[in-house]
């Protein structure tokens, strides 16, 4: 799925596995006072980024975006019903990854019934239901941001659910 | 919400992780995976040279990754008794499923027992027994010899038959090789047990007996050959969610026109073009759709007949397709039954593939192809008015089947069947019939063809001689609720989830068992002699002694006096073979859980518990019997059963099928050469099948309606079918998924599928709780919206534990003892408002959909 919006992807976040577990190999072999440097955090530091307006949004029509990067393609939705995780004035925004959590096809939003459909093994997720996969191959239900709106209508991601295809961890 | 795990970083494998050849043990399919292991302190890293794959795992990686593992692929379990980090990964060079993982495989890991992690804590760790009112664990020695005390006891008093067996025959989970072999000695090779069963039906009998008595073993094709076929002809199967991986590796390519190189490759001279499909089905599955959405509507042709009636639409297109001319006559006059004929000689099934109970004695009349067609003899128009397809469908069925291509080359039709088939109406004639028409096109042992099961879980027998069990095998429930037997050994098996009239069953076995328990408590439980004593005059009374061996503890195993814990694929070394006779060993990767002994060893100890004490009883003779047992480990039972006993079995050792790997090879044996066990890709090359004279019979299959006792009277007085069948989250009875947030997330209840205008007739809306009752029983099920269900023709999830479906399965059965699963009939009633427990479930279509 093309990203047709990729807005503000604020702050990256630099600190990646690969560093992390360097430093954690080195302090075994190496220097005692290289152990006392900051400790690795229990789970990884998501970045805030502003991924769009709310006034950008329009009932039951996808807005392409990336998060918790570029290469990690997502989608906001106004659902028009309150849901348990929506956001906004009418607690009915959500964002989800949008690559499969199966095999890492692209999914594509079928706005009749609200669902993401997985063109590769036919996986579909409901975006009305957290992204629960309603049917398919996949192992886990479909990554759904954290989201969070300022006083000024923007959106930020915070925060993934699950892990996105494709990664050992989800901020790279 | 949906369940989220909020995993965000996993462990990475390191350079040194150790490596184990992994065969999944769910579905028939058997995917190759690897299981990556690393001690509990170390980790590797994300630069090329740290991680196991050799892979940059600091970048995105992309579709379709060969690196990539989910958080269910991730667990932390024991190894030599220390905790190691553990990734069970699909294995991107099986030629099976080519890296692709289902959402029962790619769990694997998720559903091993782990205490660090808390999953499948449920597992059994040690042996129990009823004592002081309840289970509680003992030592091996002292459960065995309860065991063994009881059993000889009743074997003394009531001879080999009072001892009640129920005992998997597949490979796979808990079963491969090395179970048959063990319990199969154990029964069959020790004592002559004749009441038997199996896991899923209630006798000692193969699920598709007609095709091996016309000389066809049931597994004869490659999967290959899905992607080879010119049409491919399904009936009673959804590959989709029962062999995922298979259709999804082979039979999609195929659909898509992605395997057209193959074709001309393999296939020179002759025209080709991408696959199309013939679905027979009553119901509109996943399947269906993904065939259309692949192959294009015009490629699909999904034929759904009313419910039990698919003798008559297969007679309708054997009638046809001989009337047309477009028979392999050939094929028939060199390979089949000549008229004339003693045509009912039997088939030699003793190496038959796979390896099955033989059991002689046959429900129809085996022909040659002219007496069995005018037998069958059908018109479309007729077969039309009972199955209500289309004429018009059948027609063009038949020209897919058969109308010779461009250049009149034979069409390459491949034939394959499951469970709609083997339990449904008239499993014998209905699976005649599917390899009349596989025989009379010419289609079996030729590439793009072959006539088979799809298959439930991996195959793994080999057992000593099975004929004292004799054709028809005892109905083993109706005897245990008729007061039979006084002893039940139990493997595998959950009849409380998997049986039919299951509720009776439920109520008659708990009267008996409770008969035995209340004795047990009456005695001190250290006064051994005084306890088998008591246990024996319960017995006597009508009650019995109840031996659960499992990984789990099963819904039966409540009823239990002792359960003995087993251990599982990937704990122990263990052998199977696929739906295309593959062969592999899954090397152990983990400790079992506790105590926990590998079921062939169980047998083993069980044979020397009774030998000890039936050698203490003085009866030396009987006691001589049980030796050769001394089995240590699985490779011992593997070397004293497969290697000395299966056909091809010499070729075949531990070492070398793990050289071969996850691709292993294709049974059978005939070989070993540079360092490779030789296989057999597809049976019946050379046209000689399994008779005594190397021709294969045509089946006389005359329709008889609704064959099973009571179903006719069901139909009639019922409103709704009862159709019932697999999801595709979960794998099998949900022995393990029971305990799997995942799939106990996504399915709290079984689900019901239901048409909207039944709902709304029934005043019910989705996800409420509804009974499904009839004469058999009652059973609980949750509403499930489905517009493409026929009104009046439900779909309920077969086997879950929170609502089992064989509770109205009513008990009637074949001639040989096949259940009849699939047709049911009752009526429906609302229950309850949609619990809280389903509030968070998607009720939408199941069906893909890039609208």
């Amino acid at each position: 799925m093309p990203c047709e919006k990729i807005v503000d992807l604020g702050r990256r976040q630099f600190l990646r596995g690969g560093a992390l577990s360097a430093a954690g190999a080195a302090a075994a072999t190496v220097m005692p006072q290289q152990a006392k440097a900051r400790p690795a955090s229990a789970r990884v530091d998501y970045p805030s980024n502003r991924l769009a307006n709310v006034s950008e949004l329009t009932e039951n029509e996808p807005l392409y975006v990336a998060y918790p990067d570029d290469e990690a393609q997502g989608v906001l939705l106004k659902l028009g019903t309150r849901v348990a995780e929506g956001v906004g004035p009418d607690g009915d925004i959500v964002g989800f990854s949008m690559i499969c959590p199966h095999k890492g096809y692209p999914l594509s939003y079928s706005a009749g019934d609200r669902t993401f459909n997985c063109p590769g093994h036919y996986s579909r997720f409901d975006a009305e239901k957290g992204g629960m996969q309603t049917w398919g191959q996949a192992t886990q239900n479909l990554p759904q941001y954290v989201l969070r709106i300022d006083d000024s209508g923007d959106i930020y991601a915070e925060g993934v659910d699950e892990l996105i295809y494709g990664r050992t961890s989800n901020v790279l | 919400m949906a369940y989220k795990r909020n995993i965000d970083r996993l462990p990475i494998p390191p350079a040194d992780a150790k490596t184990h050849n992994v065969v999944c043990h769910y579905c028939i399919v058997g995917c190759g995976y690897q299981a990556y292991t690393w001690p509990a302190n170390k980790q590797g890293g994300t630069d090329p040279q740290e991680n196991v794959f050799g892979a940059d795992l600091a970048q995105q990686q992309y579709a379709d990754s060969e690196t990539w593992y989910t958080p269910s692929m991730y667990n932390m379990v024991k190894q030599d008794g220390r905790d190691v980090h553990m990734v069970i990964k699909p294995d991107p060079n099986c030629v099976v499923n080519s890296g692709l993982a289902s959402p029962r495989g790619g769990r694997i890991a998720e559903m091993s027992y782990s205490d660090a992690r808390q999953t499948q804590q449920q597992r059994l760790t040690d042996p129990l027994v009823w004592r002081y009112g309840q289970m509680q664990p003992t030592s091996w020695d002292d459960a065995l010899d309860l065991v063994a005390r009881v059993t000889a006891k009743v074997i003394e008093e009531q001879g080999e038959d009072g001892l009640f067996v129920s005992a998997a025959d597949h490979g796979g989970a808990g079963g491969g090789y090395e179970f048959t072999w063990g319990t199969g000695k154990l029964y069959f090779g020790a004592m002559k047990v004749k009441n038997i069963r199996i896991h899923n039906r209630p006798a000692y009998n193969s699920e598709v007996h007609a095709t091996r008595d016309m000389g066809i073993g049931e597994l004869n094709n490659a999967y290959e050959d899905a992607e080879l076929a010119d049409t491919i002809f399904v009936l009673g199967a959804n590959p989709l969610e029962a062999q995922t991986n298979y259709f999804l590796n082979h039979w999609i390519p195929n659909l898509r026109g992605s395997s057209m190189g193959k074709k001309e490759e393999e296939l020179p001279g002759e025209a080709h073009a991408p696959g199309r499909i013939v679905i027979v089905d009553p119901r509109r599955t996943v399947t269906v759709n993904a065939c259309e959405v692949e192959a294009g509507q015009e490629n699909v042709l999904h034929l759904a007949p009313n419910s039990g009636t698919d003798l008559v639409l297969l007679n309708a297109l054997f009638t046809h397709v001989a009337d047309q001319g477009w028979v392999d006559q050939a094929f028939i006059d060199a390979h089949t039954a000549l008229p004339g004929q003693d045509t009912d000689s039997a088939a030699d099934e003793a190496n038959m593939l796979p390896r099955k109970p033989t059991v002689k004695g046959r429900p129809a009349h085996l022909a040659d192809f002219r007496t069995a067609l005018e037998a069958t003899r059908t018109s479309p128009e007729e077969a039309e008015q009972i199955t209500g397809v289309s004429a018009a469908d059948i027609r063009k069925a038949a020209e897919w089947i058969a109308k010779p291509k461009e250049g009149n080359a034979r069409r390459r039709t491949m034939f394959c069947y499951e469970k709609g088939l083997i339990w449904g109406n008239d499993n014998y004639r209905t699976n005649g019939a599917i390899v009349n028409l596989a025989l009379a096109t010419g289609n079996i042992g030729r590439p793009g063809g072959g006539c088979v099961r799809l298959g439930g879980h991996q195959e793994g027998y080999v057992r000593p001689a099975d004929g004292h069990v004799g054709r028809p095998s005892a109905y083993v429930d109706r005897l245990l609720l008729e007061g039979g037997g006084g002893v039940h050994h139990i493997w595998g098996c959950d009849h409380y989830k998997t049986t039919l009239n299951a509720l009776e069953f439920k109520r008659v076995y708990k009267e008996r068992t409770d008969k035995v328990k209340d004795a047990m408590n009456a005695v001190p439980y250290g006064d051994r002699e005084a306890m088998v004593e008591a246990i024996m005059g319960a017995i006597r009374d009508g009650g019995l002694f109840a031996v659960d061996v499992d990984i789990v503890p099963t819904r039966i195993g409540e009823a239990c006096h002792v359960v003995l814990p087993a251990a599982t694929s990937g704990e122990i070394n263990l052998t199977s073979m696929n739906g295309e006779r593959r062969m592999r060993l899954t090397e152990r990767y983990m400790d079992p859980p506790g105590q926990a002994l590998g079921d062939g060893i169980i047998a083993a100890r069980i044979a020397n518990n009774l030998e000890r004490v039936i050698r203490d009883a003085g009866n030396d003779a009987y006691a001589d019997q049980f030796k050769g047992f001394d089995w240590q480990t699985e490779e011992d039972v593997f070397m004293d059963g497969y290697h000395q006993h299966a056909s091809g079995g010499e070729h075949v050792t531990y070492d070398r099928l793990r050289e071969m790997g996850t691709n292993g090879f294709q049974e059978p044996a005939t070989g070993y050469e540079d360092g490779r066990i030789v296989g057999t890709k597809r049976l019946y090359t050379d046209g000689q099948f399994g008779t005594e004279d190397g021709r294969a019979r045509f089946c006389v299959a005359v329709w008889q309606g609704l064959e099973a006792p009571g179903k006719e009277e069901q139909r009639a007085t019922y409103k709704y079918l009862i159709n019932n069948g697999r999801a595709n989250i979960v794998w099998q009875s949900a022995y393990l998924d029971d305990e799997n947030d995942f799939v106990t997330d996504r399915w709290p209840y079984p689900y019901i599928e239901m048409n909207p205008s039944d709902m709304d007739e029934l005043g019910v809306k989705e996800g409420d709780l509804v009974e499904v009752y009839n004469d058999a029983g009652a059973t609980q099920a949750m509403v499930y919206p489905t517009p493409t269900a026929r009104p009046g023709e439900t779909f309920m999830l077969f086997a879950y534990p929170s609502g089992v479906q064989g509770n109205v399965v009513n008990a009637g059965v074949n001639e040989l003892i096949i259940p009849n699963y699939k047709q049911t009939w009752g009526d429906i009633r609302k229950i309850a408002d949609a619990p809280r427990s389903v509030g968070h479930l998607s009720f939408k279509s199941k069906e893909y959909s890039a609208l």
